[in-house]
């Protein structure tokens, strides 16, 4: 039994000089930084936070770009035991007034008591507050300086205990921010140790990483479980990521990574937008494991990834899978390394009508389910009918799963946390089935949608909608449609309007897609701008998503045949 | 000259980014600081117009300052193939 500050210092004593994270940015030099500068630099920010009246137990938010800041101040939130929880960071992209909002709907339910962010937008995020919410203070990170000298004693996060919480993980949009996931230190030291062992990992692994710390797979599985396990960690940007993808390559070859993780639709964009003259010479033969996970995984994404890559040194059983979710702190499983995933070719019309995956019959259409590998060995699964009863191997249902290392509770609401357990099993809203011990994941209950490994409320998008000048509140849908090409989903909106004036619909749609991308950073595929009674209802007057998705599937279709 | 260029990476957007092939842009039209192309459909512009035009655009490039607008992308392009 152990802590999070209990297990740095411990690294610290061992191995002062060790390099714990090299920070990677575009245009400048990597920056490395040992156990000892990671604790000198958090032990500063942890004092800053004692100055400012916040106590252990009580809730940070960090909004920071990636960078010395992001890093020292989650974990001096740490050393002072206070809960740091890591707020997706301003994008230029996004407005003002949707932050004000977003900040509004985190600020309600978690009732942070202080905020950590730059000089720069210190303006911005005052302006969010309001009287009487709980923020007392607005910590400015770049101002703070590193004191070379640590002094455990006055850390008050060595008073924390093992089944304290230790972090907030939140997923976005106003929906996801007021539903923030509360893990103890303990529950994350037994996802590190089950979830390390499936991976068999050593100190001599290297792991290397684009993905966002607001995330959990990004948080997780690469930030935390190597910086606590003492594995060299090389992190770059999102931002940098998308624009330059080989970057990545760049730097798994540069530092002979053995690990790195992978949303589903990245191995298409890696495949499909480098460039050769941006990878000449590159050396990816280190790579143990590229680990497919956060989104459905595609075998036919892993078949482009390796091809596009192979000459590169790339290995086909590198590319494996992982199904995750915060409330399990991340990993649920994982496919055992050095084996390739096992892919199960079954009958599509059964598994869409009958839902039940059944070998393919001969001359009908089958489809390719690729299986996210085993329990982790902390973690049971179990597939549930309606009836919330187990069934049988290969019936579809919904996935449940037990383990020592689920979340506290979704922080500050017992009505949720209750409502997420069945009879002690975690009920978690995702559809599949199981077979010889494998668990392939087939789609979500609720109408989540995930594009690019985030998840998206679509009652979010919607509420946005409503905001623009033609659109009527209840009367605009959205949903996900798999898109083959991208790997990934395309976001579709569908808003009825009075006027059946093509111009006007036009007008609208131009502006849904305008205000939609500027107030939640997602971009819209298809907005389609409809006249008068095109949306289904339910008999409850409620939209219904599916339906609509059909029926915006078969006009798609006819246009085309058109 | 310009012009086929505007009309050619007009017609790319519409079609392909936006999905609303008669769908107009225009010249002035911003398309970045507006949201109207996200980044990872960044990407693929810039992948377009160096297959297209035979020029280079590099990573550090793909923002609004670099180019905003259909004029400003054309005469990017314009000055590269000089």
């Amino acid at each position: 039994m152990t802590t999070f500050p209990e297990r740095l210092k411990a690294l610290h004593s061992r191995t002062p000089n060790r390099v714990a994270i090299t920070l990677q940015f575009s245009g400048r030099d990597d920056l490395p930084i040992t156990y000892a500068q990671l604790l000198g630099a958090a032990s500063s920010f942890a004092q800053t936070l004692e100055r400012e009246g916040i106590q252990p137990g009580e809730v940070v938010v960090l909004i920071l770009q990636h960078g010395e800041n992001l890093v020292s101040s989650f974990w001096g939130a740490i050393l002072h035991g206070a809960i740091p929880s890591i707020m997706p960071f301003l994008t230029e992209k996004l407005s003002p007034e949707r932050y004000k909002a977003d900040l509004s709907a985190l600020i309600s339910v978690t009732k942070p008591v202080a905020i950590v962010t730059y000089s720069e937008f210190e303006e911005d995020v005052r302006a969010a507050l309001q009287e009487r919410d709980s923020v007392r203070a607005v910590v400015v990170a770049d101002r703070i300086e590193a004191q070379a000298e640590i002094d455990f004693a006055s850390l008050k996060g060595f008073q924390r205990k093992p089944e304290d919480i230790v972090l907030l993980q939140h997923s976005s949009g106003t929906t996801g921010l007021q539903k923030g996931v509360a893990l103890s230190h303990q529950a994350v030291f037994n996802q590190l140790n089950s979830y390390g062992k499936s991976l068999g990992i050593t100190e001599n692994d290297v792991i290397v990483s684009w993905l966002p710390l607001y995330h959990d797979m990004g948080l997780i599985a690469a930030f935390l479980m190597p910086i606590l396990s003492g594995i060299p960690l090389v992190i770059m940007s999102p931002f940098d990521w998308v624009r330059a993808p080989y970057r990545l390559l760049q730097a798994i070859s540069k530092y002979q990574a053995t690990l790195t993780w992978l949303p589903n639709f990245a191995y298409n964009f890696c495949a499909q937008k480098i460039r050769d003259r941006h990878i000449e010479g590159m050396d990816l033969a280190s790579l143990r494991a590229v680990i497919n996970c956060s989104e459905p995984v595609r075998w036919e994404s892993h078949v482009a990834f390796y091809e596009r890559f192979r000459d590169y040194g790339l290995k086909f059983e590198a590319l494996q899978t992982s199904y995750a979710m915060a409330e399990n702190v991340f990993g649920v499983t994982q496919n055992q390394l050095g084996s390739i995933p096992v892919v199960d070719e079954i009958d599509r019309e059964s598994f869409m009508v009958e839902r039940v995956a059944k070998n393919p019959l001969d001359g009908r259409p089958s489809m390719k389910m690729m299986s996210s590998g085993q329990p982790l060995e902390n973690v049971r699964v179990k597939v549930v009918g309606e009836d919330r009863n187990e069934v049988p191997e290969r019936i579809i249902g919904e996935l449940a799963l037990q383990s020592d290392c689920m979340l506290t509770g979704y922080f500050n609401r017992p009505d949720l946390t209750e409502k997420a357990f069945r009879d002690g099993w975690y009920l978690t809203g995702d559809y599949g089935y199981i077979s010889n011990g494998e668990v392939f994941v087939s789609g979500r209950k609720k109408d989540m949608i995930i594009v690019g490994g985030k998840n998206i409320y679509p009652q979010d998008l919607e509420a946005l909608t409503y905001e623009v000048s033609g659109v009527h509140a209840g009367r605009s849908v959205a949903f996900g449609m798999y898109d083959e090409t991208q790997g990934t989903e395309d976001v579709v909106v569908i808003a009825e309007v009075d006027s059946e004036d093509t111009q006007e619909q036009q007008r609208i749609a131009d502006a849904i897609r305008l205000h939609v991308t500027k107030n939640s950073a997602i971009a819209l595929r298809y907005v389609k701008v409809v006249g008068p009674k095109w949306i289904l209802k339910t008999s409850s007057g409620k939209t219904a998503r599916s339906a609509n998705k059909e029926k915006f599937l078969l006009e798609l279709e006819a246009d085309r045949e058109n | 000259m310009t012009d086929n260029i505007i009309s050619e990476i007009e017609n790319y957007i519409a079609a392909q980014i936006l999905k609303q092939p008669t769908r107009k842009i225009a010249a002035d039209e911003s398309l970045i600081s507006s949201g109207l192309i996200n980044s990872f459909s960044l990407m693929d512009l810039a992948l377009f117009v160096e297959d297209t035009f035979g020029v280079r655009i590099e990573d550090t490039e793909l923002n609004a300052n670099t180019f905003d607008n259909l004029t400003q992308l054309a005469s990017l392009i314009e000055s590269r193939k000089a």
